[in-house]
């Protein structure tokens, strides 16, 4: 009867954990022995190239990269955190958080600056500002808007062109999209002013930079607010409508992170991982991912790791902050 | 030699035993003082930031369209960055129920509104620093209290403290090391008096017996006040014993001197035969009482002068010149030549009484044992060092007995026949001791005895 009812419970567990992904790869033998589970905000395409190389030495490991979004990503671990080794998130601030509560394992060592690490747990991998990105074709005489401001004229300008083809985060879904408008909002008054002339040109909400892009390159949209320059950068290679702009009047930079699960029992792979990251990953010359190094961008300052962080996702703060955003946009 | 005292400890090495041990209990007691100092203040300064960060929530607490908002600024947790990346846990509550925050932060009633209330407490297995306050809003149904805890790990505040440790470490360390060269420096310059009045008193010679008049300091002046008084009462002793010598020599010859003159006149009236052997007798027998008399008192002389030496330049000569003129009649008696042979003034320095002393007791013995018709002949030569000898062409010494008699009361096997105490050249030992010098005894290659005095 136990026997029976422990049977009942495995299934009925295995299939409530059926999580639905975004994308779900598993690297390395089928026959391997130990297993990283890693957890990421990060598409599968930039961390394909660490893994492997990673996985190279290692013939008794494979590694399962599960994707989704920020947001989710948080709920997930928090829920579990035992069932992931690696967690690496874009939206620094829940990731701050998971450390501050105390769920990531201290890695000691880690070549960084004191600015790109957190409690020696926290480990900055690359430096990715956000951006403005357009379709060169909704600015036929080459005027592209360099500045928050420059973008508030041209939308005022031309309602017309504008209407229903402009698109940002939805914040109350996206970890990072919350991120950068609270960062904006914390900046400058000129996020609340460009919220209100985009909402009221019907602006789309999207839970991702990805989905952004591609309705860019299709024609859906003229103009995306607070993409994932990397992101975006990567696409505009092939796709020479995108224009990619790095406003110049205040730039929002966050840094990609990740930390080692607590609670997890892979923990020295997952040291490994960190470590063999954080040295693929240091300089311009050879970043493994493709993506900016921590290092990339000069002296222009990411949003900076400390506890601050945590204001936003306050709740009462991030109520306040949402029904000011809605406001604004959702009109 | 005077008798070792028994040594119990060290003056030097109690004291400064003392010294290095209070300077190592004062550097631990710094080092805690210190620490705990710097504990105190390192807290406060945490505390400070903490009610800062309180307060700025706290402040931006209000009540719109009946609900409690507080948008409190970035700074509020931007504050509490730290080295270290302490965590940071807080909570809002209204009324006792959480608004936001982490529920972990146990709520206390010890609430204020004028100033935040501090404690520290073990949250998710970390220790933290807890500020909390509270403040009442008054809506316009009702009023309602909204209180705010702060709290923050304490691994910056730890390692600022392991620092501020190692630095008061090598603080206390340094002073430690600097008064401990301080106690050694003390601790010498306390016993350097003592060992300073040692010294004195050891490069003093026998006779001095002045008072010590160097000043001492306070500590030490019933030493030196009892050494002083000890030496004066010995400088008295002694000047008393010398009187005493003087007397006694004064007081046993003169009686005897008159003795033998009245012995001697009784002898030119005296014809009977057996009458005038037995003033002979008489005669022979005070001759011996007062020549005894004479060389124990010269002995004794000797003894205490030795230890008193009244040195001063004497010429060798002179004084065996003088000696020989004061000799010649005794000399006469037995057909003796005193022949001399000085190579000029010969001087040293000495105590003429005893150098005289002991030159007198040899030759009188060499008068005593030279036999009739011959010659005493006294040498003084300056090189290689002062030298006096005095040979006769007697006997001479007794082989086998040569080293024994300088020894008191010693007398040669010959010697059986003539007056003597066997003082002689103990004396002329003593003397030539007391100078420095020697005295050799030897027989000469023709017979007789030969004393050379080496000075």
């Amino acid at each position: 009867m136990r026997y029976f009812l422990s049977v009942i419970l495995a299934f009925c567990s295995s299939l409530c954990a059926a999580q639905v992904w975004e994308d779900q790869r598993i690297f390395g033998a089928a026959e391997a022995t130990q297993q990283l589970r890693i957890l990421s905000s990060t598409d599968t395409s930039f961390l394909v190239p660490v893994i492997d190389a990673f996985l190279e030495d290692r013939p008794n490991l494979k590694i399962e990269y599960l994707v989704h979004g920020t947001s989710t990503i948080d709920l997930l671990y928090r829920q579990n955190p035992g069932d992931f080794d690696l967690v690496i998130s874009s939206a620094m601030d829940l990731q701050l958080k998971l450390v501050n509560d105390g769920f990531g394992k201290q890695v000691d060592d880690i070549d960084l600056p004191k600015s790109a690490k957190w409690r020696d747990t926290l480990f900055a991998f690359t430096k990715e500002p956000a951006a403005i990105v357009l379709n060169r074709a909704a600015f036929p005489n080459g005027d592209l808007p360099k500045t928050r401001q420059d973008l508030i004229t041209a939308l005022r300008n031309q309602p017309d062109v504008f209407k229903d083809k402009i698109a940002t985060y939805d914040v109350r879904t996206s970890g990072l999209g919350y991120l950068f408008a609270t960062q904006d909002a914390r900046s400058s008054e000129t996020f609340w002013r460009l919220m209100e002339v985009m909402g009221g040109l019907g602006t789309r909400l999207y839970c991702c930079s990805g989905q952004m892009i591609d309705g860019l390159v299709l024609g859906d949209i003229a103009v995306a607010y607070n993409v994932l320059g990397s992101y975006a950068e990567a696409r505009a290679k092939t796709e020479p409508a995108l224009a990619v702009i790095l406003p110049s009047d205040f730039p929002t930079t966050m840094m990609r992170t990740i930390f080692a699960s607590d609670a997890a029992q892979t923990n020295l792979e997952a040291e490994a991982f960190i470590r063999f990251l954080i040295e693929q990953q240091r300089d311009d010359g050879r970043n493994i991912t493709g993506l900016p190094s921590v290092m990339s961008f000069g002296t222009q300052q990411s949003i900076p790791l400390n506890p601050a962080l945590l204001s936003y996702l306050d709740a009462l703060k991030r109520r306040t902050f949402i029904e000011a955003w809605e406001n604004a946009l959702v009109q | 030699m005077a008798e070792r005292p028994q040594i119990s400890g060290s003056l030097f090495k109690r004291l400064t035993a003392i010294l290095i041990f209070g300077s190592m209990l004062l550097s631990i007691v710094l080092f805690f003082v210190v620490r705990e100092f710097a504990a105190r203040i390192a807290q406060a300064g945490q505390d400070s930031i903490l009610e800062a960060s309180v307060s700025s929530i706290i402040d931006a607490a209000v009540i719109r369209d009946g609900r409690v908002e507080v948008d409190f600024p970035y700074a509020s947790f931007s504050m509490l960055d730290t080295d270290q990346n302490d965590r940071v846990f807080y909570a809002i509550r209204q009324d006792g129920q959480l608004l936001s925050g982490y529920k972990v932060i146990p709520q206390t009633d010890r609430l204020r509104t004028d100033s935040a209330f501090f404690e520290t407490r073990i949250l998710a297995q970390s220790k933290f620093r807890i500020a909390s306050a509270q403040r009442v809003l008054i809506g316009s149904q009702r009023s309602t209290t909204v209180s705010v805890y702060v709290a923050q790990t304490q691994d910056s505040l730890s390692q600022t403290l392991k620092q501020i440790s190692l630095n008061v470490g090598a603080l206390c360390l340094v002073f430690f090391t600097f008064t401990a060269i301080l106690s050694y420096i003390a601790a010498l310059a306390t016993v350097r008096p003592l060992s300073r009045l040692a010294s004195s008193v050891q490069r003093r010679s026998g006779e001095d017996l002045r008072p010590f008049k160097q000043p001492v300091p306070s500590e030490m002046v019933p030493l030196v006040s009892s050494l002083n008084s000890l030496m004066n009462r010995l400088d008295q002793t002694l000047t008393r014993s010398e009187d005493f010598i003087a007397e006694a020599a004064h007081r046993v010859r003169t009686p005897l001197a008159t003795v033998r003159s009245y012995a001697e006149t009784t002898l030119q009236r005296v014809t009977k035969s057996e009458n005038r052997n037995a003033l002979k007798a008489m005669m022979r027998a005070v001759d011996e009482s007062s020549r005894a008399a004479g060389q124990l008192l010269d002995h004794a002389m000797i003894t205490f002068r030795a230890d008193h030496l009244d040195k001063q330049q004497v010429d060798l000569s002179g004084i065996v010149e003088d000696l020989a003129t004061s000799l010649a009649p005794i000399a006469e008696m037995k057909d003796l030549k005193i022949v001399l042979r000085t190579d000029g003034p010969v001087h040293v320095e000495g105590d003429p009484i005893l150098l005289q002393n002991a030159f007198r007791n040899v030759l009188d013995n060499a008068l005593k044992y030279a036999p009739f018709e011959t010659e005493v002949t006294i040498q003084v030569t300056d090189s290689p060092r002062p030298t006096v000898t005095i040979s006769d062409l007697g006997a001479g010494f007794p082989n086998d007995e040569i080293q024994a008699l300088t020894k008191r009361f010693r007398r040669g096997k010959n010697a059986k026949n003539s007056i003597g105490s066997g003082l002689g050249l103990t004396i002329a030992q003593d003397v030539a001791l007391a100078h420095g010098g020697s005295v050799a005894l030897t027989n000469g290659k023709s017979g007789g005895a030969c004393v050379t005095f080496y000075l």
